[in-house]
């Protein structure tokens, strides 16, 4: 077996993994506090995309180059998701709170196929190019050929983005307010949780995750349209599924197992192939353990 | 101190507390009795905020406090340790009291209220690592009051404490509340089926019977009344 080729495409599922595990955290993390899932997430991570497309295209025009311009977008398309997140919560959610668990959830389809109409009339149809502003470092050049400049950028970006994260869940007020609200809603609000402040935070750091992840791939793809958050939103969904929804650790696990058996599949296989596995792989998970790799049975007391 | 005049809380269509007036003097002990589904608990949750009443009013020194929010509640110094318990089960015993001092800011006093609960529970310090969920029943009732306390409450409320545990356990608990309100003249309502115990324990004592306050008297009255003690003593 080929070594160099197997790296390769080692590398290049960890690059995909570690972005439907950036997306999948949101997933995992609103799920976890109310138990919903939120199928407008994949929309905020396109939003995310689009709004570097067009900020990245300003930049280009006052002449700014290459990296200004990446982190000029990404925090730009940042506070923008965010700010969506926080609304998305605050008028399609919030209001349904104590409703039956499906008016939540049937509201969450309507905001994603409303979010989706809305880019497609507001921009266009087709396929849009990304420019690329990842640059290629110098210092790659020898082992290029199995991971490359943009990959590198986002594995270290994914990466300090979730210790950021577990620093914050593990050690900070807001983190610690984040479990308890978690573990115990009606109880955190008992020891003087702010428990909607709780869950418009978790949207907003779930939105700002998936803007991340949504900037990082359109400039690693090199193109955007008003319907990748579909797809990208339902592979992340499998993986925090797959790593047990609700569970942090889970939606990683479950972001690179699913990034890596694409990769596979598509390197050994046929490319025609990689979706299949990815939901071959959920039937199965699901078949064997319900609960996801890494998800708690909760025993529900009456 | 705390005084609850003419409330009445609704789960939807159904009301659960029909007219409630209860109050509870500085450093007073006072107990509430009553069957299952009598209204004990949405009366503590009704002060609590988390099932605001529809009308009525609930004081605290004499201000209305029935429209705030939990935590502000909390805040003013009302605080519950709920029935069952609920410990934050994937904290730890030190995550889940650091929990019960979530408004509070002052870095000090609370290692000194941490110092305080683990002289009256020293099992918590051995515990502190380790998960809520792992502990016994008993430990976790004593984690709950610690929680609460760490709040520095000047009103506890306590839903069932003694539920589910043995009979010695028990007895240590109400020892103990009984230290709290001494020592640090907070002041308690306690909510109970365990009717025998509370009334021994507190100084008066209300009766609930589907939503409504029965009866209301000194504890001693209370356990000699002949009614009270065919209903909720089994004697």
């Amino acid at each position: 077996m080929d070594m160099e080729y197997f790296l390769e495409l080692f590398f290049s599922g960890l690059t995909r993994g570690s972005i439907y595990a950036l997306i999948a955290l949101g997933y995992t993390m609103v799920y976890g506090i109310i138990q919903l899932i939120n199928f407008a997430h994949g929309e905020i991570y396109m939003i995310g995309a689009f709004v570097a497309l067009i900020v990245a295209g300003v930049c280009t025009i006052y002449g700014l180059s290459g990296f200004a311009i990446l982190i000029l977008a990404a925090a730009i398309a940042i506070l923008y998701a965010a700010a969506y997140g926080y609304t998305l919560e605050k008028i399609a959610y919030r209001p349904l709170r104590g409703s039956p668990r499906l008016s939540p959830l049937i509201s969450a389809i309507g905001m994603s196929i409303f979010l989706q109409n809305y880019v497609l009339l507001a921009q266009t149809p087709d396929y849009l190019p990304f420019p690329r502003l990842i640059p290629s470092f110098a210092f790659m050049d020898p082992v290029a050929h199995i991971i490359g400049s943009a990959e590198l950028v986002i594995l270290v970006t994914t990466l300090v983005t979730m210790v950021l994260l577990t620093l914050l869940i593990k050690k900070t007020r807001v983190g610690k307010a984040m479990r308890a609200t978690q573990q115990d809603l009606s109880m955190a609000r008992l020891v003087g949780i702010n428990v909607d402040r709780v869950i418009s935070l978790t949207f907003v750091i779930g939105s700002v995750l998936a803007a991340i992840g949504g900037v990082l791939v359109a400039s690693y793809i090199g193109q955007v349209n008003f319907y990748i958050g579909f797809l990208a939103g339902v592979k992340a969904f499998t993986a925090a599924v797959l790593g047990g929804i609700g569970s942090i650790p889970g939606a990683v696990l479950g972001g690179l197992i699913i990034g890596w058996s694409e990769s596979f599949a598509a390197g050994y296989f046929s490319s025609d192939y990689e979706d299949i596995l990815t939901f071959v792989l959920l039937v199965v998970i699901l078949i064997v353990r319900p609960a996801g790799i890494l998800g708690k049975v909760r025993k529900q007391k009456v | 101190m705390l005084k609850v005049q003419n409330i009445q809380t609704y789960y939807g269509n159904i009301q659960a507390l029909k007219d409630v007036t209860i109050e509870v003097a500085e450093g007073e002990i006072v107990a509430l009795i009553g069957a299952n589904g009598a209204g004990k608990t949405t009366t503590l949750m009704s002060i609590c905020g988390i099932t605001p009443p529809r009308s009525g009013e609930i004081f605290l020194d004499g201000d209305p406090i029935h429209d705030f929010s939990p935590e502000n509640i909390v805040k003013k110094g009302i605080v519950q340790v709920p029935e069952g318990r609920r410990i934050f089960p994937d904290m730890t015993v030190l995550e889940n009291l650091e929990m019960g001092a979530f408004l509070r800011t002052n870095k000090r006093q609370i290692q000194q209220d941490l110092n305080y609960v683990m002289t009256l529970f020293p099992i918590l310090e051995k515990r502190q690592s380790q998960l809520g969920g792992t502990l016994s029943g008993g430990e976790q009732q004593m984690l709950a009051i610690s929680r609460a306390l760490m709040a520095r409450p000047r009103v506890l409320l306590l839903d069932e404490p003694s539920l589910g545990l043995a009979p010695l356990i028990i007895k240590q608990i109400f020892e103990i509340i009984r230290q709290i309100n001494k020592e640090s003249s907070t002041t308690i309502f306690l909510v109970e089926q365990n009717a025998n115990q509370a009334l021994k324990l507190a100084d008066r004592g209300y009766v609930m019977e589907n939503g409504r306050i029965t009866l209301v008297d000194s504890a001693a009255n209370l356990l000699s009344n002949v009614d009270v003690r065919k209903a909720y003593l089994g004697i």
